[in-house]
């Protein structure tokens, strides 16, 4: 059996750096494991290191923090202190009857079909105790052509630039809703892209419209301003209270009709518009990933912006002995939150091991005291942005019969209609078994929200938590080869 | 220097660095597989390891995603009828 | 409302049994206390089986179920992905080769179609067979179908015939007019009725205690893995080893595994089996599925780089004697159950369903109840004594 640390931290984008470098900072034994190959998560996510270039962190916000906790982390995985594994993810966690955890690795990618066997991966790691940081995706809602190629999540084309100085199209439109459009558009201007729209939901400045919550996080304005500024001097054009009705295009994406719709609800409301393009990224706000805190077990709840996420306490402890959780998988709040999240989370657990020497008691008290402060001051933001950027409430008139929901099972709007009328699948759960979104590779990752949404509205009511959690439940994290499941049995004692 | 690597018997360059979707959709491939039952066209779409649209065949291993996989020099890439996993083009009965 | 049948349970035995009483022109209303195939009938492979079966009172239920599946049934058998595959049961040495043929000898006297499958004919049945088998039986009467869409399509076609079906309407409690049962008491009001038929599988014994009738239903939790999708016809039929017979047969408590492997409709292939009795824990089993991985790759070692998606598990409703619960209950008039079928209910749900309508319109059922008796099992009492 592997050495037993203090903590695993799962992800290593803003929350999991944080919570890793706090934890050893406060005497820990960590591990890291993360699923990408260098540290910074989808936010901090920039080209191999191996093959830098100056220019490559230009765009990213909060680059010197990033910097200051890549150095910590590796001052800290030098003296041993930290165990850093890139390149790995988590497929499942089990619970010892000490209550031990442990996590069985699959690398990310291997080339291999017998990955496991590659010099330096790790198989399985035990942990006294877990900070989960798994972070989020783009949410997406299902659209008339938005399986064309061309079409990408508004993450992904930002994540092709980023990550791999790549323009995945010369005439781009940017359309969802939400905040994060706009980094995105301004990113693919600044690489030469020509900025056809970004066609947004919802209405102008909303978030000007709850003060209290935009005024909590002062910088978060600055932000705003400076992107407003990029996208006047791009002269993008930003389509407010507009959706995309279609994508069009034989074989990959041509163009979008876009049309008006409702302020109050979201409806169709207005003429419609084609607009040539060759790229599309759609974003309407984040899914957190849930997979590790809902296989341990761990309450959730439906959120402001009606994603599920972990119920967390004021010490970012979920409803788990042992198990804390920080970053957007607690509530989408970006990345600044989550530093703290993952710094708060680091150091709560150091005070419930005992690692916090009687001397400097005090000061841990004190940065409690303005972690929290900070925290709550971000979750405020963070409420008001989703109230500014809601998905619109009648999004799924949008939709017609055969508009693929599940891009896997190739399942459509009208197979749910009818699995719903015809078969009395009256629930996403019933409507995954009898119609099978979410049953396919990403194992309803991209589809979850937008089924969960279309099977309460069939049904006339309210997405709830209860809607959300089936098809954001998965019993293996991620996909693992069969040779690799044997290998477990040989693995685990006895029963 | 750049890799150089080949998709269906096609010169496909790629950056050290670059993984071999970026490379495919820099090289203007938007597609290299096709779905079991509709035969549509699959490329990238989450960019990040989360939809597993991009599923290709690398060097003959079936199924992986070439959003994550870095590119390597001489990289055999996709496969006819590479429709994601070990899968075969046929849509049986579903 | 009253009902002449309240059916307790929309799973896969409900469904046919309030099938089947529609059918027979009894007002029938379905009560679930969650959703419809929310227990152990979403939980399986979807099996109609007759090869894993002694001969006995069950593989008797398992031939007439067949009949009803491809006949009365078999206009629908489209709707729920019906597909007559067969089922190749392997032996692994020369001894379990011979104990398999000594099973065959006497299922055949039974009914049961079976080909023995020398060695050398093992790859033409499935080319992706591991080496150094020693041979298999073949039977072509094994089945599969897609267990939810038989609940849904079966309770759609029952409510056609007049059916009602109440989901998220949980029974509290029986109306009693003395010993006799007159209808149930639910979250969502009484239901006075003339019969109430017991479906509900693993939790039938909870049901029961409400009428103050014992019937010994256990769960047995099993887990499936399930691949990425697969070109169809990778792996042919529902092939698994000799040895899984005597697993299904046992009564251990421990963790057994038996590798049982097929392919769907949808291209995934599904990866049994296992038996352990440890309540109604949720929780995933490392070693289980590990297990199963393992004796999966010795059927088929392709299997070792294909990936699992998934895993799910369920909670076979299981009796001390392996045998179903099916009938009238002379303890509690009124009361009637269909439940106990171990994890055998999606093949076993068709007779059991039709010989449940037949009994309750009068008729004299086409099979003989006896074995099924619902007071066949000691008292716990006289159990302790």
């Amino acid at each position: 059996m592997p050495d037993t640390y203090d903590v695993a931290v799962v992800g290593a984008g803003p929350a999991g750096l944080a919570a890793a470098v706090e934890s050893a900072a406060a005497g820990l034994g960590v591990v890291l494991i993360d699923a990408a190959g260098q540290p910074g998560g989808q936010y901090w996510r920039h080209y191999d290191e191996n093959h830098a270039r100056p220019d490559d962190r230009r765009g990213h916000h909060g680059w010197s923090t990033f910097t200051r906790l890549r150095e910590r982390l590796d001052a800290l995985t030098a003296t041993g202190r930290i165990r850093y594994l890139p390149g790995h993810q988590v497929w499942l966690v089990t619970r010892d009857e000490n209550g031990a955890f442990t996590l069985q690795l699959t690398p990310t990618t291997s080339t291999r079909v017998d990955g496991a066997e590659e010099a330096g991966l790790s198989r399985a790691e035990t942990a006294r105790a877990l900070i989960l940081c798994p972070g989020g995706y783009d949410r997406q809602l299902p659209i008339p052509g938005w399986d064309l190629p061309g079409v990408m999540a508004a993450g992904g084309a930002q994540a092709l630039l980023k990550g791999h100085r790549t323009l995945a199209g010369r005439r781009a439109v940017v359309a969802g809703t939400g905040p994060f459009l706009l980094p995105v558009a301004t990113g693919l201007a600044r690489a030469g892209a020509s900025l056809a729209a970004v066609v947004e939901a919802n209405g102008t400045l909303g978030w000007l419209r709850d003060p209290v919550g935009a005024m909590s996080v002062p910088g978060k304005g600055v932000e705003a301003l400076q992107y407003a500024a990029l996208m006047a001097r791009h002269r993008i054009p930003y389509r407010r209270g507009t959706v995309i009705r279609e994508i069009l295009g034989e074989g990959r994406v041509e163009a979008v009709r876009i049309a008006r719709v409702d302020r109050v609800d979201g409806r169709l409301a207005g003429p419609e518009e084609e607009i040539a393009a060759d790229l599309v990224a759609l974003g309407w706000g984040f899914t957190p990933s849930l997979e590790l805190p809902l296989m341990l077990g761990a309450e959730t709840r439906r959120d402001v912006d009606g994603s599920l996420v972990v119920v967390v306490d004021d010490l970012q402890r979920s409803s788990v002995d042992g198990v804390y959780v920080a970053g957007e998988a607690t509530g989408v709040g970006g990345a600044a939150l989550a530093v703290a999240e993952g710094r708060l989370s680091a150091v709560a657990l150091g005070v419930a091991l005992r690692r916090t020497p009687e001397s400097s008691r005090r000061a841990v008290v004190a940065v409690i005291g303005r972690l929290s402060r900070e925290i709550r001051r971000g979750r405020r933001f963070a409420a008001a942005m989703h109230r500014a950027y809601p998905v619109p409430v009648a999004w799924t008139r949008w939709l017609s019969d055969s508009t693929l929901v599940c891009r896997c099972e190739e399942v459509s709007y009208g197979d749910l209609v009818r699995a719903h009328r015809d078969l009395g699948a009256e629930d996403p759960r019933t409507l995954k078994m009898l119609a099978r979104p979410g049953m396919g590779w990403c194992q309803g990752r991209v589809c979850g929200f937008a089924t969960a949404e279309i099977s309460a509205c069939l049904s006339r009511r309210e997405t709830t938590a209860e809607d959300l959690r089936p098809l954001s439940t998965r019993s293996l994290a991620v996909p693992v080869t069969l040779g690799e499941l044997a290998a477990l049995a040989d693995d685990l004692p006895g029963n | 220097m750049t890799y150089q690597m080949t998709f269906r018997g096609a010169a496909v360059p790629a950056e050290p660095g670059q993984s071999i979707g970026a490379a495919l959709v820099a090289a203007g491939i938007l597609d290299w597989r096709t779905t079991r039952k509709g035969g549509r066209p699959r490329g990238m779409f989450c960019g990040i390891g989360v939809c597993f649209d991009c599923l290709i065949t690398v060097d003959g291993v079936p199924g992986l995603r070439a959003c994550l996989v870095p590119a390597v020099d001489g990289m055999t890439l996709g496969d006819v009828g590479d429709t994601g996993g070990m899968e075969d083009g046929d849509a049986g009965h579903v | 409302m009253t009902a002449d049948l309240v059916v307790v349970g929309a799973g896969v035995v409900g469904a046919a049994g309030a099938y089947f009483a529609s059918l027979a022109g009894l007002r029938v209303v379905v009560v679930e206390r969650g959703a419809l195939a929310g227990g152990t009938s979403s939980a399986g492979e979807g099996n109609l089986l007759v090869s894993d079966k002694e001969a006995g009172p069950e593989l008797d239920l398992a031939l007439y179920s067949q009949r009803i599946w491809r006949e009365d049934l078999g206009e629908h058998a489209g709707l729920w992905e019906f597909e007559s595959k067969g089922g190749l049961v392997v032996a692994a040495s020369e001894h379990g080769l011979a104990s398999l043929r000594e099973l065959t000898v006497h299922q055949r006297r039974y009914g049961v179609e079976v080909r023995d499958v020398a060695r050398a004919e093992l790859r033409d049945y499935e080319p992706h067979l591991s080496d150094g088998l020693a041979g298999a039986a073949f039977y072509p009467q094994d089945a599969q179908v897609q267990p939810m869409l038989v609940v849904a399509h079966l309770l759609r076609l029952a409510r056609e015939a007049g059916a009602l079906v109440r989901t998220r309407t949980e029974v509290v409690g029986f109306l009693r007019d003395g010993d006799r049962v007159t209808g149930v008491r639910t979250t969502g009001g009484d239901i006075p009725a003339g019969a109430v038929l017991n479906a509900t599988g693993t939790w039938a014994g909870g049901v029961a205690d409400l009428a103050g009738v014992h019937v010994p239903v256990l769960p047995r939790r099993g887990f499936i893995l399930v691949t990425e999708p697969m070109p169809s016809r990778t792996i042919r039929h529902k092939v698994y080893a000799a040895e899984y017979v005597g697993d299904v047969a046992s009564s251990d408590a421990a963790l057994q595994t038996s590798p049982v492997v097929e392919g769907t409709g949808s291209g995934t292939i599904l990866i049994g089996s296992s038996r352990e009795r440890v309540g109604f824990d949720r929780t995933v089993s490392g070693k289980a599925i590990g297990t199963l991985a393992a004796k999966a790759i010795a059927l088929f070692p392709m299997l070792r780089e294909v990936r699992a998606m998934r895993t799910y598990l369920g909670f076979r409703p299981y009796c001390p004697d392996h045998l179903p619960v099916i009938g009238p209950d002379p303890r509690a008039p009124g009361l009637w159950h269909a439940c106990g079928h171990e994890g055998a209910g999606i093949g076993l749900s068709a007779g059991t369903g039709k010989l449940i309508a037949q009994a309750l319109a009068g008729d004299g059922p086409d099979l003989d109840l006896t074995p099924f008796a619902p007071d066949r099992f000691p008292e716990p009492e006289e159990a302790l004594r």
